[in-house]
């Protein structure tokens, strides 16, 4: 039988919005408090949802053990007491929440092979939440 | 179509182990879960039940029926138990938050008349959680 499982990791960066294609202006209006230069923090909560068949000798979709480990090695070590526009990928990208969804569901998506990525959620704060679940794919399962 | 979500909590002890594994397998495969004793979760349980509203009443569903199906079916058997040695589903089978969302699923969905099962969700701990739509058709 198949059943989605969700986990959820803290995590504290932090990062500043800005665009080099904008004027000053154009930034300030565009992010406001957030385009402040030397940046400021959030404590993020990630949320990830796998599904698959339940495995009928052990009762697990896969270990929870496997996914706490790659998600630790290959999510939290990298953004983690970081500031995000240090990282490669918001060399040109700007590290807005959004963004930061965006790679993190490619990294799961390439990497943990054991179980079907439904979705990753990413909390800025307790007030913002971002989901991305592939192309196309949020919108369908929100209005069906 | 409409949704709606009411909200259980039990408190439950379990313990991860599969006879037909060895003593190394059960251990390198449910780690601290193994332990022959148990250990205790803090369970929210999520039921989700779809239907449209009832021109009369305004309701998807009674929700006082829908909290006494609740508790008879699942707190009644869950809350305050040991699920591997006292629940059924669980005697010949793990308790795993994947195995118990399906058990409720399975307790609940034949007790429903008017509205449709529509989602069971599972929290064992606040970082953790099963979703169970049913069987796939």
């Amino acid at each position: 039988m198949k059943a989605h499982l969700s986990r959820r990791y803290l995590f504290s960066a932090s990062h500043r919005l800005h665009s080099d294609k904008m004027s000053e202006a154009e930034n300030e209006s565009t992010y406001g408090k957030c385009n402040n230069p030397y940046g400021h923090g959030h404590n993020y909560t990630l949320q990830v949802t796998l599904s698959g068949q339940v495995n009928t000798q052990t009762g697990m979709i896969f270990n929870l053990v496997d996914l706490d480990n790659f998600i630790e090695r290959e999510v939290l070590n990298r953004y983690d007491k970081e500031n995000l526009n240090t990282l490669p990928e918001f060399e040109e990208a700007v590290p807005t929440t959004e963004n930061l969804c965006l790679h993190i569901y490619e990294i799961v998506q390439r990497g943990f092979s054991p179980a079907h990525l439904e979705r990753v959620r990413l909390e800025e704060t307790m007030m913002n939440s971002f989901e991305y679940a592939g192309v196309g794919k949020l919108h369908q399962e929100m209005s069906s | 179509m409409l949704y709606l979500t009411r909200k259980a909590e039990f408190s439950a002890s379990h313990y991860y182990h599969n006879p037909a594994f060895s003593a190394e397998e059960n251990q390198r495969i449910f780690g601290k879960c193994n332990n022959p004793n148990g250990h205790g979760h803090n369970y929210t349980l999520e039921v989700t039940v779809k239907g449209e509203v009832d021109p009369r009443s305004g309701f998807v569903i009674d929700l006082k029926q829908l909290k006494e199906i609740m508790h008879r079916e699942v707190l009644d058997a869950m809350d305050h138990r040991f699920l591997n040695k006292e629940v059924p589903e669980f005697l010949h089978q793990i308790p795993t938050t994947e195995n118990i969302a399906i058990a409720i699923w399975q307790r609940l969905e034949k007790k429903l008349q008017k509205a449709q099962l529509h989602r069971i969700r599972v929290y064992e701990t606040p970082d953790l959680f099963v979703d169970f739509y049913g069987e796939e058709k």
